[in-house]
């Protein structure tokens, strides 16, 4: 790939961003998973690797949530969007080199924000932890140029409309960039107070709402489509989960700090618009599945099909989660608790991870024009995500509430910690078996560059991949 | 193609997210910022100093540029003995909390009464300062304030340093609290539904002002911190919790702090962890009566910020 750096853009195949992309994400998300994994052990076996200061787990906590966010799920965003976006308007990328430098500054970066982080230069601010210089380059160097890519790209396109997942990847994209300068404010302008503290949970809500569900989201409005020959169920009802999106997802930041002292009024508005993010919610999952009518034999046979839906399947329990924990009469029982972390991970490692996993599952095979190298372990890689993901949920669920439990009849807290104990064993096995799973993906997705099966000019790797 | 069927689209799409950024973040600002600050939240500051977390009088959260917290019991000027009183020592060149150098952070009569008898109109980071949280009456209502006890009580900062009875580096120790994560399982944020019994009052919406960051952390693996001063005051029992938390709490998940020692003990010496842990297995397994001493923490040790910090938590 870094040959390409200096390359003219002319001399550079298409594609070559996407999948350098598509493979930073997967290492990252291997790095993310594995340190999760460690963190996990630490929580269950405290004395596992003690004595260091860089292996401890106050250092290593944030580290693994940047690690997962920034590497594996915006990387893979950046990975799909960049072969997405040309492929819906018919034409190339905007430009492919700008497309190889942004995946290059996107690993340096990286590398730069997360050491730092590690050895404990941080703001102190949960989900914006990066010191402010590091914001500046993750909205500069980052994002900016990957929204440049994807914008001019669209504007460049061959057809007459802009398709439902372009406009997701278009607006996020932009959205991106001003929540971040936005939530970074009280850094850069050093606000105090309950102000920082907003500000703070402000960029964490709308760095989720306004990124990562849309952008996953959109992946599988072109994912679907794409690989059943199905059109998308309604166009209309698209409409209606992007608009809403816009409107009721940006607003509810507050319904993070439900419990404190902030302005009422505040915690009450952002309570009603919290439950109203079931509307893009509800939009979106019905639009997809009616979009599967006819074709639902591909959910048990066809790879990215598999991940693609398990993912839309599992936005229907994390939107429930999402628009009812916020309110205040449930609130008050899982904040704090592991619900919430269980929650966190169902967006993010459940819903998000298999609609990109579906993406660049089917994303490399078409740019390489291979197909995959082993159907096997691919089904492999899906069943260790599918059952580490769900005994981590599982078990971080029933941790949550017997905390919220313990903390609403003010048990001492030790008893908790005892009580949580086997759950976070179960835990720590369910992320071993994500990390292991995406070892297998790592090494499947290099031999299908390396070995797969060549595809013939005009045939889509879906039509023969699985044809055996 | 470009985007002239959509050029309504883009419109309505600017005009929503400006409307969404105008109620969710300018309408919130206004209103959290005509707050007044509590006497707590003026304690916060000038205990903390300017910022926690990264910044540039401490970018590798060492706990620099930070003030000293003291108490004293003495007056440093005169020697004549004062009612116990807790003030905040600036060195020359200490960064500023917010509310010493805007004058909108802690509210108009909190202001007003700084300056006119605080003189907090006086502040400077060159020359550093003595500052106390003083309480007047302002419009029937009693009110805090921050002085400049270097200006209206001639308090030097050498003087006041060597006259105090305990010198507390809270400051240094909220940026150790940062940087070692503690908030990670430890909120600081007892919850106004419950809470109340376990973990005392939860946090006034005047709290706050002027402190950066606030870190009341979200999730809680572990008893919120807010208080713990008030509840647990023993400085052996933080220490020996901080060296190996299952020393006192055998089923604690706390990770283990013994590298804040920095390697010495106060008195300079090298702490041989090894011997330590195979004398704290032998004691844990029966093999041993009593468990191995935990050695005394340096003056200047990362770990007597921490302990500082925690026990400041009142």
């Amino acid at each position: 790939m870094l040959k390409y750096l200096f390359a003219k853009e002319e001399d550079i195949p298409g594609g070559s961003a996407s999948i350098f992309f598509g493979f930073s994400c997967i290492m990252w998300f291997i790095v993310g998973t594995g340190i999760g994994s460690f963190n996990a052990a630490k929580l269950a076996f405290p004395d596992f690797f003690t004595h260091y200061y860089a292996l401890q787990f106050g250092h290593m906590r944030q580290v693994h949530v940047h690690t997962v966010i920034f590497g594996w799920i915006v990387g893979a965003f950046a990975a799909s969007a960049l072969y997405i976006v040309p492929a819906l308007g018919n034409t190339k990328l905007w430009s492919e080199k700008l497309g190889v430098w942004n995946c290059m500054a996107w690993n340096v970066g990286l590398m730069l924000a997360l050491s730092t982080l590690w050895f404990g230069m941080t703001s102190g601010r949960e989900y914006s932890d990066f010191m402010w210089p590091i914001d500046i380059y993750i909205a500069f160097c980052m994002v900016t140029p990957l929204f440049i890519n994807i914008f001019m790209s669209i504007l460049n396109r061959r057809t007459q409309g802009i398709y439902t997942t372009n406009w997701f990847f278009a607006g996020s994209f932009f959205m991106l960039i001003i929540v971040f300068l936005v939530g970074n404010a009280p850094e850069f302008f050093h606000l105090t107070g309950l102000n920082e503290a907003y500000m703070t949970w402000w960029f964490a809500h709308n760095v989720l709402g306004l990124l990562i569900t849309p952008v996953a989201a959109a992946i599988t409005y072109y994912i679907v489509p794409k690989v059943t020959g199905n059109p998308l169920y309604s166009h209309r009802v698209g409409h209606l989960h992007f608009w809403s999106i816009v409107v009721f997802y940006s607003t509810p930041a507050a319904h993070h700090l439900m419990s404190s002292p902030l302005p009422e009024w505040l915690k009450s508005f952002a309570s009603v618009e919290g439950v109203l993010i079931l509307v893009p919610a509800v939009a979106y999952v019905c639009n997809i599945l009616l979009t599967m009518q006819g074709r639902w034999s591909m959910f048990v046979e066809n790879i990215e099909i598999k991940y693609t839906i398990t993912g839309v399947l599992l936005a229907i329990p994390l939107n429930m989660q999402g628009g009812f924990q916020q309110t205040r009469a449930i609130n008050w029982y899982v904040h704090g608790t592991g619900w919430i972390v269980a929650h966190a991970h169902l967006a993010l490692l459940g819903f998000s991870t298999f609609a990109e996993a579906a993406a660049i599952y089917y994303g490399l095979q078409t740019m390489v024009r291979r197909k995959l190298y082993s159907l096997s372990l691919a089904n492999f890689h899906f069943w260790m995500l599918l059952i580490g993901f769900s005994l981590y949920w599982v078990s971080m669920t029933i941790a949550g509430l017997i905390q919220g439990a313990g903390k609403i009849y003010e048990v001492p807290y030790l008893d908790i910690v005892i009580a949580e104990h086997p759950y976070m064993i179960v835990r720590w096995l369910g992320g071993t078996m994500v990390f292991l799973g995406n070892i297998v993906w790592l090494y499947n997705m290099y031999m299908t560059v390396k070995e797969g099966e060549k595809l013939e000019h005009g045939v889509l790797p879906h039509e023969v991949a699985y044809v055996r | 193609m470009g985007f002239r069927e959509y050029r309504i689209g883009s419109i309505m799409f600017g005009v929503a997210l400006a409307t969404s950024m105008v109620v969710t973040i300018y309408m919130p600002g206004l209103d959290i910022s005509n707050t007044t600050a509590t006497a707590t939240a003026l304690e916060k500051q000038l205990t903390y100093g300017k910022v926690a977390g990264f910044d540039y009088g401490d970018p590798f959260l060492h706990g620099d540029d930070k003030p000293i917290k003291v108490i004293l019991k003495k007056d440093p000027k005169t020697g004549a003995t004062i009612d116990e009183t807790v003030a905040y020592v600036f060195k020359p060149g200490t960064s500023l909390p917010s509310g010493l150098v805007h004058e909108h952070i802690n509210g108009a009569a909190i202001q007003a009464l700084s300056v006119s008898l605080g003189k907090t109109d006086q502040v400077s980071v060159e020359a550093g300062g003595v500052y106390l949280v003083e309480k007047s009456v302002k419009d029937g209502v009693e009110t805090p304030y921050i002085e400049l006890a270097s200006v209206t009580r001639g308090w030097t900062i050498d003087a006041t340093l060597k006259a105090a009875d305990q010198e507390i580096l809270a400051g240094s120790g909220k940026v150790m609290f940062i940087r070692e994560g503690c908030w990670w399982c430890h909120t600081l944020l007892p919850e106004q539904t419950h809470d109340w019994q376990s973990f005392g009052r939860p946090p006034m919406l005047g709290d706050f002002n002027g402190e950066s960051p606030t870190t009341f952390g979200s999730d809680r693996k572990a008893p919120d911190l807010l208080h713990v001063g008030s509840r647990n005051s023993s400085k052996e029992w933080m220490m020996m919790h901080f060296f190996n938390p299952r020393l006192v709490q055998p089923h604690s998940i706390m990770p283990r702090y013994d590298y804040l020692w920095g390697g010495v003990d106060k008195k300079g010496n090298n702490i041989d962890l090894a011997k330590w842990d195979e004398e704290f297995d032998a004691y844990r397994d029966g093999s041993r009566v009593y468990p191995p001493e935990v050695p005394e923490y340096a003056d200047n040790s990362e770990i007597r910020y921490l302990i500082d910090y925690v026990l400041d938590l009142k």
